[in-house]
């Protein structure tokens, strides 16, 4: 008889033992999860474009590409320092105003409706971006210009243009060497404006600018190493232009294989579900008269309106110009349909477009009204990637 | 003839000896202390020894408490001994090289007739109607009334209370050692009204080399001058949703009340606004029902959380400890002190961080310029340290707390100034290819000249020997 009890007993003591062991295990992974996690409660991109002229078209167009991937991973404009050196999307060579492509085949136009520039032209300075990175700007500086990071944000610096041995040179007159960088970023770090850095350069000879680092807590990538150039594979072929890329981890407390790269990409925000309330007393003479006031301001009160917030002008102004070309190699279904404005419409909206390079005929008047004088305008479109939403030359007052 | 031109040039020799020499000298003696000076930064005087003195800062946090007894609480004779002061002073354990001592120091007293009157009546709250009635405390200060054990303004389980003031009600105990364990509930009633490592540990969460984790520990806002509120109402369906909510009245009735109470901690601004998401044109047909908002469950929400991002805690009270129910307002006065306690220390760790890493760069990269004003700032950010470590040893926390606002301001003024840029740095090679066209010319002849004037010294020395 004793023996069930005793190993009932072990049973259940056992059992216990490993529900116990489970759950500390599970804590200890929580901890251990925890450990891996970076800590910070907000994100800051400062992206560099540092070269002028149109040859150096490439540079620009590097720095919006970040741009755009750190703005759909969540970073907002408010978060974002963009500094451009020139004016490629407006420069009077570019055959496709307000438009900056990524790649030679322009595919896809990173610079778009909703660019916001921070640092334009002649004020991409060493002296700016320095005072940008230590918060030591004049006080009439606007917020939009300003880096307005704390002890738990983490930072993302990417810069790109022309480098040396030591040195990243700005709009031609004048460089920023790796002593003032790393003194840069020990500024930042005595005043605790950063979690964590992510340093990307991308320019020649980029590993030289972060061997001076000595403050904690950065990762820096740089394209290639000292004594090499940093070419565009688009122009030269990868036999002969291949740069090793670099990087530093030795200051960076956490091990980089647990750091999400969207830590520094993307954006987290503090949000918490409290469910906590305090008791408040009713005052009833408030409720009632407030009632009365908002039944009088009804009677008043204009039926309201919203803004559009689609252009659908614009939307009609590309259907128009794709029904307009015609080619022999196009598929018929898609032009012989009558529901083919209604698709295509909607296909735009969300940024695509039937995938056919196209040439403008004019075919004749397509409807009456306004989409006359859209169809007229139409005339004006002389070569057109369908791929693309064509901008106009006035669009260069934009951004 | 001869003698004479051997003469003249032995004249010219010596002549041209002495302007060589004259041009030395002046280069040396004259050119190089002026071309020092000249290019030197403009380096302002810092206090750099009061500032490494601030790290070793020992705060005395200091609460006064008046401890008011009433005739039946202790015995009669520990009653011949009042009045006299009691001091209780603890260093807070925290991983911080900053140390912090708590000192409550007790005022032991007996009570006045009126106060006697008041705590004889029937019910606590009553008791501290009258007792309010009659005198403002000072922000920081406690007063804490002893009342008989078997007294009935508590209710008969309850060892002590906490008021929505400043004020506190313990039991007395008929015993020899009445004032030690009279003391130490006191000690304990007053720490969960002022002073605890969690308030403490929470303000310093920063600066502390804790794991950085605790979600805690990182709500709280942190110290700041100002504040602003924006109420924002998100409706995602105007058509069918006709919301109305009384926001200017219930921030009127209920926020700025809290926020009125809070005033002392820094300025506020409160805004709401609307958005309504829906890009088509809505007409005004029976369909968009309406939506009466209840503000009060609103605010109830909202002021607690206000309340957690402050960093207002909820109170540890003692075990036995009756506490009494909210104010109108939603915030108590001592948690309003408690706040202050916490900020002012916050202030000062920040402002001493600031100031140490400012002496350390400057130190470190030894071609910032450091204008007049920027000095003046930190002598002013030391001095407001200083004063605020006073003010909090005293007990005066109001100007504790104003001290130390003026010292981060000011300290952070002198860090974030604009002018100190360190766009002067210039590599070792563009020094020389910068200098040496400029100095060598001019060098090299003198040098040369005096090693011809050494050597010529040197052999007419040597000569003298050989003839003798």
């Amino acid at each position: 008889m004793a023996a069930p009890c005793f190993f009932s007993r072990l049973w259940r003591a056992a059992l216990a033992l490993l529900a116990l062991g489970s759950l500390a295990a599970s804590q200890i992974e929580d901890q251990a999860k925890q450990f891996f996690r970076s800590g910070h409660t907000n994100n800051w991109a400062v992206l560099v474009c540092t070269s002028r002229f149109w040859f150096n078209y490439r540079h620009v167009a590097n720095t919006l590409s970040v741009y755009r991937s750190v703005k759909r991973l969540g970073i907002p404009d408010s978060h974002i320092v963009l500094m451009l050196a020139d004016d490629m999307a407006c420069n009077a060579r570019n055959p496709k105003p307000a438009t900056v492509f990524s790649h030679k085949n322009m595919e896809l136009n990173v610079y778009g409706d909703d660019v916001e520039v921070d640092y334009r032209s002649y004020e991409v300075t060493v002296e700016n971006f320095l005072r940008v990175l230590t918060g030591r700007i004049p006080p009439s500086t606007p917020r939009s210009k300003r880096l307005l990071s704390d002890d738990r944000s983490n930072i993302l610096i990417y810069m790109t243009g022309h480098g040396g041995n030591g040195f990243l040179k700005f709009q031609d007159s004048e460089e920023i060497t790796n002593i003032e960088l790393a003194d840069a970023f020990e500024q930042m770090w005595q005043k605790r404006r950063y979690n964590e850095l992510l340093f990307i350069i991308d320019t020649c000879q980029g590993a030289s600018m972060y061997e001076r680092f000595y403050s904690p807590n950065i990762m820096a990538l740089a394209s290639s190493q000292v004594g090499e150039d940093s070419l565009s594979f688009q122009v030269c072929p990868k036999s002969l232009c291949v740069s090793t890329p670099g990087h530093r981890t030795d200051l960076f407390q956490r091990d980089p294989k647990h750091v999400l790269i969207t830590d520094f990409f993307g954006s987290v925000r503090k949000v918490e579900i409290t469910t906590e309330t305090l008791s408040l007393q009713r005052d009833s003479q408030i409720t009632e008269s407030s009632y009365k006031e908002d039944r009088m301001d009804e009677e008043l009160m204009e039926p309201l309106k919203y803004a559009e917030q689609l252009p659908v002008a614009q939307i009609i102004h590309q259907a128009l110009l794709a029904e307009v070309w015609t080619l022999p190699s196009a598929p018929c279904g898609m032009l012989g349909s009558r529901s083919w404005p209604a698709t295509f419409t909607e296909t735009e909206a969300e940024g695509l477009a039937p995938p056919w390079g196209l040439h403008s005929r004019p075919v004749g008047p397509y409807h009456h009204g306004f989409l006359q004088d859209l169809w007229n305008q139409a005339h004006e479109v002389h070569f057109l990637d369908s791929r693309v939403r064509e901008g106009r030359v006035e669009d260069c007052s934009l951004g | 003839m001869a003698a004479v031109g051997a003469a003249a040039t032995h004249l010219d020799v010596v002549r041209g000896k002495r302007a060589a020499l004259f041009f030395a000298a002046v280069a040396i003696l004259l050119g190089l202390p002026l071309w020092w000076k000249t290019t030197e930064t403009y380096r302002a005087p810092l206090p750099y020894s009061q500032i490494s003195a601030l790290n070793a800062l020992q705060l005395r946090l200091m609460v006064p408490v008046t401890v008011v007894f009433t005739r039946d609480s202790i015995p009669l004779d520990d009653q011949e001994k009042l009045p006299f002061t009691v001091v209780h002073e603890r260093e807070i354990p925290l991983k911080y090289k900053m140390k912090i001592k708590c000192r409550f120091q007790k005022a032991y007293r007996r009570a006045l007739d009126h106060e006697e009157e008041a705590l004889s009546s029937g019910s606590v709250h009553e008791a501290e109607a009258m007792l309010a009635e009659l005198k403002e405390q000072a922000e920081g200060s406690l007063t804490v009334y002893v009342i008989s054990e078997y007294s009935s303004l508590l209710p008969q389980d309850m060892m002590s209370y906490i008021g929505p003031e400043r004020t506190a009600v313990v039991r007395g105990i008929m015993h020899r050692e009445a004032f030690n364990i009279i003391g130490r509930r006191i000690i304990q009633i007053a720490q969960a009204m002022s002073l605890t490592e969690d308030v403490l540990a929470a303000a310093l969460a920063d600066h502390l080399p804790e794991d950085k984790w605790s979600s805690d520990k990182r709500r709280p806002l942190k110290s700041s001058l100002g504040y602003e509120i924006t109420f924002s109402l998100l409706n995602p369906d105007p058509k069918s949703h006709d919301v109305h909510w009384d926001i200017e009245g219930a921030v009127q009735h209920y926020v700025w009340p809290f926020l009125n109470a809070l005033s002392a901690a820094g300025n506020f601004s409160v805004d709401s606004q609307v958005y309504n998401i829906d890009p088509k044109a809505y007409n005004a047909s029976e369909l968009p029902v309406r939506v009466e908002v209840d503000m009060v469950q609103v605010m109830e929400v909202f002021l607690a959380q206000l309340r957690l991002l402050f960093g207002i805690a909820q109170p540890q009270v003692p075990p036995k400890c009756l506490l009494s129910g909210p104010k109108n307002e939603g915030l108590m006065t001592w948690e309003l002190d408690q706040l202050l306690w916490a900020r002012s220390v916050e202030n000062l760790a920040t402002a001493t961080t600031t100031l140490t890493s400012l002496a350390q760069l400057l130190g470190k990269i030894s071609n910032i310029v450091i204008k007049d004003d920027v000095a003046s700032e930190v002598y002013r950010a030391v001095a407001a340290v200083q004063k605020a470590a006073e003010e909090l040893a005293s007990g005066h926390l109001s100007s504790a707390f104003v001290a130390s606002q003026e010292a981060v301001t000011s300290s952070e003024r002198a860090f974030f100034d604009p002018s100190l840029l360190h766009l002067l740095y210039f590599p070792d090679d563009q020094k020389f290819a910068i200098y040496i066209p400029l100095f060598l010319p001019m060098a090299v002849p003198i040098l040369l000249s005096l090693v011809k004037i050494f050597l010529e010294m040197h052999k007419s020395w040597r000569k003298p020997e050989k003839i003798d």
